[in-house]
């Protein structure tokens, strides 16, 4: 791939969310990107913990993923949700135990053969600027096997990407910011 | 994980809230930011390209010791879905979100502000018809959150909190109160410089970000750890709003000017790279 283009500006630094989001962000279905009566709802969840195995419970998640269908959306309606359009876009903040959950359905892969995943970002009290990862699907081995990020991983930084399938059809992530298993955390080109 | 620190991180009591918490002084706190800073004065001299975002472990702020990936951040070409974002609009946001001196039956108490300025991507293109959610203390320092238990008045006009959708130009303009600095827990006498709390949606989710707006010439700035996390001074002032007389209107509210650069898209070359082969 060529070399990304330099930036003309600088950009503007992150912050901390701080912990007083709790009347700003969150907002009435805001982690239900589908209905869970919708016979394709995947249940995705799982506790977010610090450098000491403690939760966090004052951090703020969003997912942006494709649809089942592997289509990139672009419809408005994330935050007056109808129930019935699929935005591909969620918010929650993690309850009092460091659990989230967002219900959802599974991506399709956007481009023929490649490993869908879901983008996730952390937000957290304590953490100063935001954080990028992917929640990988475990189904497709081959495609996981031709991924060029998970390529790049240890097998023990590759598992922290890719998600539990649970007996009742649940996707299970957990994040670790700091410490044994620590998630893989992204960064892009042109960021500075 | 203690039940212990389960009942402190609930208790809605600010004195015990964060574990992290310690009784050092300022000075101490001070000195370990000079000291950082110090160190990244020297890289810059010997070469090192000028940073432009917060450290992640920035052991001044005491919360970010154990909230702070140890490994370096992996480096990724961008994929499809990362190269959009969600789209906003009219649906999500109704035009009178962003003037939060409306919210409530009365006038809330304090100086009437208008912040505004325009969203741009890292090329300085307008970042248009997305969405910007802004979150406050009042003009006393209190937010509405049941774990600021800080004894300042809550303001029953003032909620603090807007949102608006950026104009064709990337444009955005909040009418607000100022708020005030408040205490918090990080060491003993820690005061947070005023400021309003931003976030913001590029073209790409890669650009997605949250930060803080401050107010120039704060005299907390210095005393900061969460501000002072951004090592370079041109970065921190890239934070701090402009008092601007042409934003300011007769007899109603006084204005500040911040415009938001968001880091590059990835979009626009990767497709055209793709539309070369």
């Amino acid at each position: 791939m060529a070399q990304a283009p330099k930036l003309k500006l600088a950009p503007t630094p992150g912050q901390t969310i701080g912990p007083f989001y709790g009347y700003a962000l969150p907002f009435e279905k805001d982690n239900k990107l589908v209905n869970q009566a919708n016979p394709n709802s995947v249940r995705l969840h799982g506790v977010i913990t610090d450098g000491k195995g403690e939760v966090i419970p004052d951090s703020l998640l969003e997912i942006w993923q494709a649809d089942e269908n592997g289509n990139v959306v672009s419809r408005d309606g994330s935050l007056v949700r109808d129930g019935y359009t699929f935005t591909g876009w969620g918010r929650t903040a993690v309850d009092n135990v460091g659990h989230y959950t967002f219900t959802t359905v599974n991506p399709g892969a956007t481009e023929e053969g490649k490993a869908p995943f879901i983008m996730l970002t952390v937000f957290a009290r304590g953490l100063l600027n935001r954080l990028f990862t992917r929640i990988y699907l475990p189904e497709n081995t081959a495609a996981l096997a031709a991924d060029p990020l998970l390529s790049s991983l240890t097998e023990e930084q590759r598992k922290t990407l890719i998600a539990t399938r649970e007996d009742d059809g649940a996707l299970r992530f957990d994040i670790r910011l700091q410490g044994e298993n620590e998630t893989v955390f992204l960064s892009y080109p042109r960021e500075s | 994980m203690s039940t212990e620190t389960t009942k402190d991180e609930s208790f809605e009591n600010s004195h015990v809230l964060d574990p992290a918490a310690t009784a050092d002084s300022q000075e101490t706190i001070s000195e370990e930011i000079t000291s950082i800073h110090e160190a990244y004065r020297q890289e810059v001299i010997a070469g090192k390209q000028a940073e432009t975002q917060p450290r992640i472990n920035f052991a001044p702020y005491r919360s970010s010791l154990l909230r702070h990936p140890t490994k370096n951040l992996h480096h990724v070409d961008p994929e499809t879905i990362e190269l959009h974002s969600p789209a906003f609009g009219q649906r999500d946001v109704h035009a009178l979100e962003s003037d939060l001196t409306i919210q409530h039956n009365g006038e809330p108490i304090g100086e009437r502000i208008v912040v505004a300025g325009r969203v741009l991507d890292g090329d300085g293109r307008p970042v248009a018809g997305q969405l910007v959610e802004i979150w406050q203390a009042n003009a006393a320092g209190r937010y509405i959150h049941k774990r600021d238990q800080h004894p300042a008045p809550i303001d029953p006009n003032f909620t603090g909190v807007g949102r608006a959708i950026t104009g064709p130009n990337g444009e955005y303009s909040f009418t607000t109160i100022k708020p005030a600095p408040y205490p918090w827990k990080n060491h003993h006498n820690a005061w947070r410089p005023a400021h309003i709390h931003f976030s913001l949606f590029g073209t790409d989710f890669t650009q997605r970000m949250i930060t803080q707006m401050y107010f120039p010439g704060d005299p907390l700035f210095s005393l900061d750890p969460i501000y002072q996390a951004i090592t370079d001074q041109d970065a921190r002032d890239r934070l701090v709003a402009t008092y601007d007389h042409s934003i300011t209107s007769h007899e109603w509210a006084t204005g500040y000017n911040w415009d938001i650069v968001l880091t590059g898209s990835n979009r626009t070359w990767m497709e055209d790279e793709e539309g070369d082969h």
